[in-house]
């Protein structure tokens, strides 16, 4: 055939016309935007019915009422519980991040025992038999004292059973960490007597003196106080701020008054040698005034005169009497104590000296006060049964006042102190100063327990490890604390079953007991935690189950508080920071990073600023006058006596010049790619010193030097 | 149908004042909206932040140092003049985003979207964020995703949203409650019933009983200096961010300090001092 010049066109507008009026044109191009609009691996969540539940939310001691809203019964979303009375609506990133928790790779998943240095799992009742074999041999050797505890806190029913436990076992050797709430019952027991701790009524107070507390960086219970915060600034109230660095409270207050680091407590001695020298105190509660009203303010007009103090602390003399004066003529003052978060290492001196200005002011008990009120005691615990073996062991002297210094004898002794370590709800091998040498201390121990939902540091220092639920799996009496002026009694609830293998701590501990029989069985005579909860809680378990909280005490507790002064008549030293070089790192509470158990959520390490971590690289904050040559952004070595690290400079006109300052709660080393491996942990730069008295790590800081990397 | 024919203007002012600079509006945003997360989150501009809280400093060297923190959603744009053209809008070639006349809320459809990215460049905000890759979350972190927003694929552009499905289901409420209103609080943000500050505030800048106009008293008339701008406010404490624009945010800032409002604007030398006490058109006061 042969192809001629019209066939050819014919063709050609034939071919043009077949594609035109053709489908598949058409047909290909609606194809392949529906293909291109195919995206099978993006999940596609399924809808149902919208529910809500109720609990209370445990990752920090703040106790804030949640709900969280459900679809289909998957929980989707965690927020405030509106009529909760400590957080009234509000919540923080941590909490409303908590879904994350539920679902986090580091999740415990199944009972695991080391076998050696590798984790295999088994089942609850190998892991249960495993425990209790050991628990009992101990026993059986009228050994039970080298048993030691540590568990977060002492409040609520949970570490109220691990008490329980260890008494009825026949161990004294139940310690904690350190808390907030832990140094607030330690100054209100060295200043009025055992059984009393502090509240702080920040949400009337008009005239706020911190001591460097992050009243909007987690101190207490966090969203209280953002909420006493924002109210304050409506109410026309004050708050100065003490404090080394600008941090966010500085920047909100009304004055921030710059202080060497560690110089606090003398800032406080002479603040009160102005209020007794110009007669500023209040003549009817100082008759409540014990052990030496004299000789303390003898000592204080001697040993910490204003000019000498001005020297030491930075501020001018002239700051410092303006303020105390201001503080002491305010009608509601408020001192409060508790650097960042407040539950870092301190000293009892300098909480002691913080609260005797309110002492001195006599705003003590009343609305807009410091609250001196008696430890929460709801819980209605039966004596444990004890046998002849238990009697002995419990009757032995305590091991040690705290976990620090629980970890710091560990470590320092060569002969075996403790048998067998129950941990829970806590990460010392994190969390202490020093974690390597916790780490070397637990090495020690032969046989760690640890009840964690989590495989954090500590977990992968432990033996074995009961999984537990979290707080959205369970049911958990939650009491206010941490400087909370009321006392709210929460119950968390499950709002889903349980996505792991886990339990309750409760149960578990029930669980043991009675597989070790005995007084121990009888003892933990219930036959589940619900059970134990319901009947440890008679008054207020109706309010708790319908409710979801119980109201316990509000308002400024009543009667007269007597103060004894003999603690800080004495003059007790003031901590220095350990080491011989120029600079001082002291660590930063910042509030987007979760500092304790458990670690950050992912969603939390995304809000981090990029002049805190960038990939891994960790910054330090220093003031560029410090800086010596160095460049922003630039690498240096930080050393210690505890250590060194690799670092990276963020200039910050906001910090005092000679000082570091590292945020707290980064460079974890446990297996989650979107948490872990990021920056540093400060605390591996700073060796704990016991405070002698308090038993309590007191070492804030530590001197630091950097070069060029 | 729906009978909800009003025409609202949804907008936010947020006290940066009693901003705390905490990340829980962030936060609050992520979970609520389904934004994923990575390994590393330190690389800002590709990190999926619908809510971004900026850090704000006064530059003054120690002690006078101050420092602020600002959130920056996305900032819903009235355009020029607020008649609906928005920067990113106006550029957009697949209408993957459009400017709802009945809301004042700019929209973001991500099927539409084929990643061109016009839009990330025409916002002066830097409130839209590019999905360089599929969302991964780690194994059965899935089942916390919420229905009401559709995650979202590799090479498109998502942006806050004012929690629009919230919208929806506030005017489904109103339709089974048989009512034309919707309520003030039963409409709000992720991010403002979040905040445990009570930093923001968020409402129908058209509805005079709801707080946000009572904070802003927006101007209803073009700035006498600026036509372009409209819905200025009258309160002296109030701005938005590079509002000499004539962009219309309906996102207004307010703070006591007048270092910070200066910072919301890029004046030159003896700029500030012209503007700072003009609050909108006076004679309508």
């Amino acid at each position: 055939m042969k192809v001629d010049r019209r066939s050819f066109l014919g063709l050609g507008l034939g071919a043009v016309a077949g594609i035109a009026i053709s489908p598949v044109g058409a047909k290909l191009t609606d194809d392949s935007s529906i293909w291109t609009q195919n995206w099978p691996w993006t999940p596609v969540p399924p809808d149902g019915k919208i529910t809500y539940g109720q609990s209370v939310c445990t990752l920090c001691p703040g106790t804030c009422g949640i709900s969280v809203r459900k679809i289909g019964g998957r929980p989707v979303k965690i927020e405030g519980q509106d009529t909760y009375p400590v957080n009234n609506g509000g919540a923080c990133l941590h909490g409303i991040a908590g879904l994350q928790y539920l679902y986090d790779p580091c999740r415990v998943k199944t009972p695991l025992k080391k076998n050696n240095g590798r984790f295999e799992p088994i089942s609850w009742e190998e892991a249960i038999t495993l425990v209790a074999g050991r628990l009992g041999k101990l026993r059986k050797n009228q050994n039970p004292e080298a048993l030691a505890c540590i568990t977060d806190t002492n409040l609520g029913s949970v570490p109220g059973l691990f008490s329980h436990f260890m008494a009825a076992f026949g161990s004294p050797n139940h310690v904690f960490m350190q808390t907030l709430e832990s140094w607030l019952t330690q100054t209100a027991q060295t200043l009025h007597g055992p059984g009393h701790t502090l509240g702080f009524d920040l949400e009337n107070a008009d005239f706020i003196l911190s001591f460097g507390a992050g009243i909007i960086e987690g101190w207490g219970s966090p969203v209280a106080c953002f909420k006493a915060n924002s109210g304050r600034r409506q109410r026309g109230g004050k708050l100065y701020q003490i404090e080394p660095r600008l941090s966010s409270t500085a920047a909100g207050a009304d004055k921030w008054i710059p202080i060497h680091p560690g110089t606090e407590a003398d800032l406080a001695m002479a603040m009160c040698g102005i209020l007794l020298q110009e007669n500023l105190f209040d003549p009817e509660f100082a008759a409540g005034f014990r052990g030496g009203l004299n000789r303390f303010n003898a000592m204080v007009q001697q040993k910490y005169p204003v000019e000498q103090v001005a020297a030491i602390t930075g501020i001018s003399a002239a700051d410092i009497k303006k303020t105390a004066i201001a503080f002491a003529k305010a009608k509601m003052p408020v001192a409060v104590p508790g650097k960042g978060r407040g539950d870092g290492a301190q000293s009892l001196k300098e909480f002691a000296a913080i609260h005797t200005l309110n002492c001195l002011t006599g705003n003590i008990n009343k609305k807009g006060g410091t609250f001196v009120k008696p430890v929460p005691e709801y819980l209605a615990f039966p004596d444990p049964v004890q046998d002849a073996v238990a009697r002995d062991g419990a009757a032995k002297e305590k091991l040690a006042g705290s976990a620090p210094e629980l970890v710091t004898k560990i470590h320092q002794s060569d002969a075996p102190v403790v048998d067998t370590l129950f941990v829970y709800n806590a990460n010392p091998c994190y969390t202490l100063n020093d974690p390597i040498q916790t780490s070397a201390a637990f090495e020690k121990i032969p046989f760690v327990v640890n009840f964690t939902a989590f495989m954090d540091e500590t977990a992968m220092a432990s033996d074995v490890i009961l999984p537990i639920s979290t707080f959205l799996e369970r049911f958990e009496d939650v009491p206010s604390k941490a400087g909370f002026a009321g006392l709210v009694v929460g119950l968390a609830r499950p709002v889903v079953d349980p996505v792991f293998d886990t339990r309750s701590p409760g149960d578990v501990l029930i669980h043991l007991a009675k597989t070790l029989g005995g007084t121990m069985g009888e003892s933990f005579d219930w036959p589940d935690y619900k059970t134990c909860l319901k009947s440890l809680v008679p008054g207020i378990w109706n309010d708790l189950y319908k409710k979801g909280y119980a109201v316990v005490s509000q308002g400024p507790p009543a009667g007269r508080m007597e103060t004894n002064f003999a603690f800080l008549a004495e003059n007790p030293p003031t901590i220095q920071p350990q080491g011989d070089a120029d600079l001082i790192l002291v660590p930063i509470d910042n509030m987007r990073v979760a500092s304790t158990a458990p670690a950050s959520s992912p969603f939390a390490i995304k809000t981090v600023s990029d002049r805190v971590i960038k990939n891994t690289d960790m910054f330090v904050e220093i003031n560029p006058k410090t800086a010596n040559g160095l460049k922003d952004g630039g690498f240096v070595t930080l050393t210690t006596p505890a250590g060194s690290a690799k670092v990276r400079l963020n200039f910050n006109e906001g910090i005092m010049p000679g000082v570091i300052g590292m945020v707290k709660g980064l460079g974890h080393r446990f297996d989650n790619r979107y948490v872990a491996g990021k920056g540093v942990n400060v605390h591996e730069l700073i060796s704990p010193v016991i405070e002698p008295g308090s038993g309590l790590d007191a070492a804030f800081g530590v001197k630091a030097s950097i070069s060029k990397a | 149908m729906i009978q909800d024919k009003k025409a609202h203007k949804f907008g936010m002012v947020i006290d940066l004042d009693k901003c705390t600079g905490c990340g829980s509006c962030t936060v609050s945003c992520m979970a609520e909206n389904n934004i994923p997360f990575k390994e590393d989150e330190s690389d800002k501009k590709d990190s999926l932040t619908w809510m971004r809280v900026y850090k704000l400093t006064n530059g003054k060297p120690f002690p006078e140092t101050q420092t602020a923190y600002l959130p920056r959603p996305c900032q819903h744009c009235g355009g020029k003049g607020d008649h609906g053209h928005s920067p990113c809008v106006s550029v957009c070639p697949a209408t993957a985003t459009d400017y709802g006349y009945d809301t004042g809320i700019v929209s973001q459809i991500y099927t539409r979207c084929f990643g061109c990215r016009y839009c990330m460049a025409a916002c002066p905000y830097h409130a839209r964020y590019f999905n360089w890759w599929d969302p991964v979350w780690p194994e059965g972190m899935e089942k916390y995703l919420s229905p009401n927003v559709s995650p979202r694929m590799r090479g498109v552009v998502e942006k806050c949203s004012f929690c629009y499905h919230r919208y929806q289901l506030a005017r489904e409420q109103a339709y089974f409650d048989e009512t034309d209103e919707i309520p003030e609080d039963a409409y709000q943000t992720a991010c403002t019933t979040a905040c445990p500050a009570g930093a923001i505030i968020f409402g129908d800048l058209n509805n005079p009983s709801h707080k946000i106009h009572q904070i802003v008293k927006p101007d209803p008339h073009p700035d006498p200096l600026n036509h372009d701008v409209v819905g200025k406010s009258r309160n002296p404490k109030v701005f938005r961010l590079l509002e000499r624009l004539g962009t219309n945010p309906k996102v207004y800032y307010m703070s006591e300090r007048e270092w910070v409002r200066k910072l919301g604007d890029s004046y030159l030398e003896g700029e500030w001092d012209k503007v700072k006490n003009h609050h909108g058109a006076a004679s309508h006061d």
